[in-house]
């Protein structure tokens, strides 16, 4: 890596209280010395490691901000070579400035996941750890941070590991046996390779399981609230938002094709789905039309079904009911504060699933609501500590490869196939575990998963 | 004094397995050819045991015979028992093995290549190569005499600088006796090849009358004898057969063994080489399965006309009198009269990561090697690489690329790829678990896998090439029509199905459905197959296991897939694996020494791991975008 490379390492949207440029390469710290003029006058050149500055950058004889620079020399940086970092004041325009005066010194700008790759070149870190950092910079809340951080620790590697050990041991031992059939038999050992198999299957179904709630962790649960005009759905809406309990953003439509707004609820992402406006209208059904309610209910993991306890069904309710039979369904009782003529036992007449009794108004029974999503999500277990929850899209495609393999040498053993058959697929399950631990080689990994990366990180 | 000076297309340093395979190779090719040894009398001798196949070995000879080498001929000429091993097992690991007459598989062989046109076999020392700026010029030989030649090819098996030990014993002499190579390793060193050292052993031969054949199981041959060449016609080689015998050792013979390994030269120290993991001495089976009370030994006839009898299994280096006490103790053998000592054999050899796929030396050009010189054990590995050399030789002397079988289109491409990127500490043995993708590398099917690259080398003509496209032709044919054809309910298909315990038939399936089915073959379910067409046992052979297999195979083909992409990766000869800081060093020392041509054949280099291999393929794409 001859060449210095600058990028801006904070979000470039929104404009936070100061923004980053970072610049890492052999000459990262002549370039910075070139613009950046302590307040000590002192070089960093002459400065210690991993200290930081006070001074201003200059273009030519104009200061263009007055910044703090961060000092960290090669190898104890993040790439592994000289860093100095910009910390300068968050406007998109002098951080860009910033920018601009580092490429006009002598840097390059930075391709997306470039740092994050030099760090991986310079054996400061793994392909999986770098796997992990995509998933980090990209986690939207704790659970998902946690589950990826997890990841970076190796959690699933161990557990990948194991499932591997178990594999090669019993494909080496029949392919030993074909090879010295005089010293080693394979009398009944087909017995104990279906056993370990069954074992395998097992832990590679429930890390599949995990998948679902690590995705879920990861990227929200889609959600659409349904409910007559007047049922509350906008003041549900409005409550779930208040107390600064929610962090709601607008998601481009880049990844779905409907704006949504997100709502972190106890740490679980609801990803409401919210085309017509809803906080706008209470008309939802109707303004949505019945055969658009019916599409999101379809696409929908969750759907909050607000029933209005004040009033009896009606022929909308029942509709409502018609479309959502078949998923993960919650009924509110709203306005379970005031006079209800609807009980709890008339809706479980109707629909099979949880009903909470709940008053948007006044802000009651949310608690609930949020205990109700988690067990019906992650089934009453969030724990990160233990647990091991696939985060990553990779991942789950190749375990479920593994999974396919790993049956098929349980067919191969039903069917009575000869042991160097099974080892076909043994090996197959081998490789796919494999590839995700980075323990096989996959030749076009390392591009994809750079290239999810950001520019700066 | 003037010297004898001649010129060569080719000189071929060496006329056992892989000499024999080499010379052939390249005067079939129509280049002018000298293949040396130290004895004439002993083309293409077998020092050691008296068969030629066995597990993957029998792929190995089936390969061979699909390029157009002569050692399938030439075992189906001269063998005296044949048998399919494994064949209670899948079609991967079923392996051709037959006993030969050793007299009369030497006898062929030097016929064949004393009436090869373009060849000449001369007995004389080599005992210097020849190099100018970094090309090969010629070989010399012990008397001075200068051979020029384009190519060399050096196949010395185990005679640089061979000794033969047993006990405290030691001849400075080939096998048999025969008068070892002390000259060429020096001038091979002063090349600046580098040379070790390995040792392998033999048992006793001993004589036929003195056994008691009554205590010991006897070995038959198979009743359909199956050749070893797609060109030899079946029928040719159904003819009676002589049996082996199979006894044990027991606790006895473990306990002489164990009581003197002080003076076993092996563990005594005299041995500093290291011998084959896989073919070992009757002692290192006892040290290392300690636990085992006893150990087969096969008794193989070693021909027709001779009393002589190999004790398969108990190749040893105990001096004489162990050597006696020892193989008394085995049922059969109480009275048993030595005919010539079992010993061990020490020899010069190189390890092959210094040569390229094609088996050149990657420091002198025209410089080839194949056989036992290479690091490997065995008469079927030699020839396999000594075919490879040849032809290569040929390629780099006629101007054309060198002919390189991958791994996942052959044993001998396992084999090779093996030699030259695993430094391997003991000779090397082909092993069926070698080999990733076997179920596509069946020893049945060698020739549709092999014989086009044969052709268009040269060494495969028209006739038998046509051959082959034809039979392809037909398999794809009758698969095509068994995929199609619906067998109905009938009375006649539910009593076939009921005679092979197979579950009757509710609704219709078609053949190929039936054929799935374990019970099942394609060939049992001829009399419900009215209009089937008379297929050779070959061709049946082939849609039985093509449709049997077909999940397996698609499977396995896959893989192969996914190993093509890596070895498609070409890595760029003027990378610095200096430059690239992920690697770790010891990683980067040995891309350095090795110098691979692919990612593939990089992530099997020992030392390598799969994440230094990531970091390689992030820093080419890098590499590559500037």
């Amino acid at each position: 890596m001859k060449d210095t490379i600058v990028a801006i390492s904070t979000s470039t949207m929104s404009s936070g209280g100061i923004s980053i440029v970072r610049m890492s390469g052999p000459d990262a710290i002549a370039i910075a010395d070139r613009v950046f003029v302590a307040k000590n006058k002192k070089s960093l050149s002459e400065s210690q490691s991993h200290t930081v500055h006070y001074g201003v950058v200059k273009n030519e004889n104009d200061v263009v901000d007055e910044v703090l620079a961060v000092l960290m020399k090669a190898p104890n940086t993040y790439t592994r070579e000289d860093i100095v970092e910009i910390d300068c004041h968050g406007g998109i325009l002098v951080t860009k400035k910033v920018l601009e005066t580092l490429l006009d010194a002598g840097a390059r700008l930075a391709e997306p996941g470039e740092f994050t790759k030099r760090a991986f070149l310079n054996g400061r870190i793994d392909l999986s750890q770098a796997e992990a950092v995509i998933d980090v910079i990209n986690s939207k809340n704790e659970y998902a941070l946690k589950a990826s951080v997890g990841q970076l620790d190796g959690k699933l590697s161990a557990k990948i590991k194991e499932l591997r050990a178990i594999l090669i041991e019993d494909i080496a031992f029949i392919e030993a046996a074909l090879d010295d059939p005089e010293h080693i038999s394979l009398d009944n050992f087909v017995n104990k390779l279906g056993i370990n198999v069954d074992k395998c299957v097992d832990s590679v179904d429930n890390l599949l399981k995990s998948a679902d709630n690590g995705r879920i962790m990861k990227d929200g649960i889609q959600t659409v609230i349904l409910g007559k005009t007047n049922a509350g759905k906008s003041s549900l809406l409005n409550a779930l938002a208040k107390e600064e309990r929610a962090i709601v953003t607008d998601i481009e439509g880049t990844t779905r094709d409907v704006l949504e707004e997100q709502i972190n609820m106890g740490g679980v992402l609801l990803n409401i789905v919210d085309t017509a406006g809803i906080r706008k209208t209470d008309d939802y059904v109707e303004s949505i039309g019945v055969e658009k309610a019916k599409k999101y209910a379809k696409d929908a993991e969750l759907v909050v079904f607000v029933v209005d306890a004040t009033r009896k069904m009606d022929q909308n309710d029942e509709e409502i009911l018609d479309l959502i039979r078949e998923k993960n369904v919650i009924v509110l009782l709203n306005k379970s504060d005031m006079q209800a003529v609807l009980t709890k036992e008339d809706i479980k007449q109707k629909i099979d699933c949880p009903v909470l009794q709940i008053s948007a108004k006044e802000e009651t029974g949310l608690e609930a609501l949020e205990t109700c999503v988690k067990d019906m999500f992650f089934h009453g277990n969030i724990q990160f500590n233990e647990e091991i929850y696939v985060t990553n899209a990779r991942h789950k495609s190749l375990l479920k490869d593994a999974l396919e393999s790993l049956k098929l040498v349980q067919d191969g053993i039903e069917a009575g196939m000869s042991e160097d058959f099974l080892t076909i697929d043994l090996m197959g399950a081998y490789e796919k575990l494999g590839f995700i631990i980075g323990e096989e080689v996959e030749d076009d990994l390392a591009d994809e998963i750079f290239a999810k990366f950001c520019m700066g990180k | 004094m003037p010297n004898i000076c001649e010129e060569y297309d080719v000189v071929v340093v060496g006329a056992g397995h892989a000499g024999c395979e080499a010379a052939l190779a390249c005067a079939r090719l129509g280049l002018e050819t000298i293949c040396f040894t130290v004895s004439n009398d002993s083309i293409a001798m077998m020092p050691c045991n008296p068969n030629i196949g066995g597990s993957s070995k029998g792929h190995l000879v089936r390969e061979i015979d699909a390029l157009g080498g002569e050692m399938g001929k030439n075992i189906d000429a001269t063998f005296i028992q044949s048998k399919m091993l494994n064949s209670s097992k899948g079609p991967a690991v079923h392996s051709l093995r037959a006993q030969a007459d050793k007299s009369d598989y030497s006898r062929r062989m030097r016929r064949v290549m004393e009436n090869t046109e373009h060849l000449l076999v001369r007995q004389a020392e080599v005992s210097e190569i020849i190099v100018e700026d970094g090309v090969i010029r010629g070989v010399k030989t012990f008397s001075g005499a200068v051979y020029h030649a384009k190519a060399v090819v050096l196949c010395t098996g185990v005679y640089l600088k061979a000794r033969c030990i047993y006990g405290d014993t030691s001849y400075e002499t080939g096998p048999n006796g025969l008068q070892a190579a002390t000259h060429l390793t020096d001038s091979l060193m002063k090349n600046g090849i580098e040379i070790r050292r390995f040792k392998t052993g033999t048992p006793a031969r001993v004589d036929k009358r003195s056994i008691d054949f009554s205590k010991m199981t006897e070995q038959f041959g198979d009743e359909k004898v199956v050749p070893f060449s797609f060109t030899t016609n079946p029928e040719d080689v159904q003819k009676e057969q002589i049996s082996c015998w199979l006894t044990y050792t027991n606790e006895e013979t473990h306990k002489i063994i164990r009581d003197n390994l002080d003076r076993s030269p092996l563990y005594a120290g005299v041995i500093h080489s290291t011998g084959p993991r896989y073919c070992p001495s009757i002692e290192d089976k006892v040290v290392k399965f300690a636990d085992r009370d006893r150990h087969q030994v096969f008794i193989e006839p070693e021909g027709l006309y001779t009393n002589e009898m190999y004790l398969g299994g108990m190749s040893s280096s105990m001096p004489e009198d162990v050597q006696y006490a020892m193989y008394k103790t085995v049922p059969g053998l109480e009275h048993v009269r030595i005919v010539r000592n079992a010993y061990a054999i020490e020899y010069d050899c190189i390890s092959a990561i210094q040569l390229k796929s094609s088996l050149e030396f990657k420091k002198i050009k025209g410089l080839f090697a194949g056989g036992q010189f290479n690091g490997s054990s065995g008469y079927e590995e030699a020839a396999a690489q000594g075919i490879v050399a040849g032809i290569n030789a040929a390629m780099y002397v006629q101007g054309r690329e060198p002919m390189i079988l991958d791994r996942s289109e052959s044993y001998i491409g396992v084999l090779i790829d093996d030699l030259v990127t695993k430094e391997s500490t003991e000779p090397y043995r082909m092993m069926t678990s070698r080999a990733e993708y076997r179920l596509l590398l069946r020893q049945d099917n060698a020739d549709l896998r092999l014989t086009k690259r044969g052709y268009e080398v040269g060494l495969i003509d028209e006739e038998r090439m046509n051959g082959v496209i034809e039979k392809e032709r037909l398999i794809q044919e009758e698969l095509e029509r068994v995929e199609a054809l619906n067998i109905g309910t009938n009375d006649k298909v539910q009593e076939l199905l009921a005679k092979y315990g197979s579950t009757p038939l509710k609704t219709g399936a078609t053949l190929a459905e039936l054929v799935r089915r374990p019970e099942l073959t394609y060939q049992a379910l001829a009399p419900i197959d009215p209009h089937r067409p008379d297929l050779r046992e070959d061709i049946q052979e082939q849609v039985n296991i093509n449709l049997k297999y077909q999940g397996y195979i698609e499977r396995q083909m896959r893989q192969v897939e996914h190993f093509k992409k890596l070895e498609n990766k070409v890595i760029p000869a003027e990378i610095k694996y200096s430059d690239i800081n992920g690697l770790r060093k010891e990683a980067m020392q040995k891309l350095e020494k090795f110098a691979p041509h692919s990612i593939g054949q990089a992530s099997r280099i020992s030392g390598v791991s799969p994440a230094d291999i990531s970091v390689l393929l992030v820093y080419m794409e890098q590499f590559y975008r500037k």
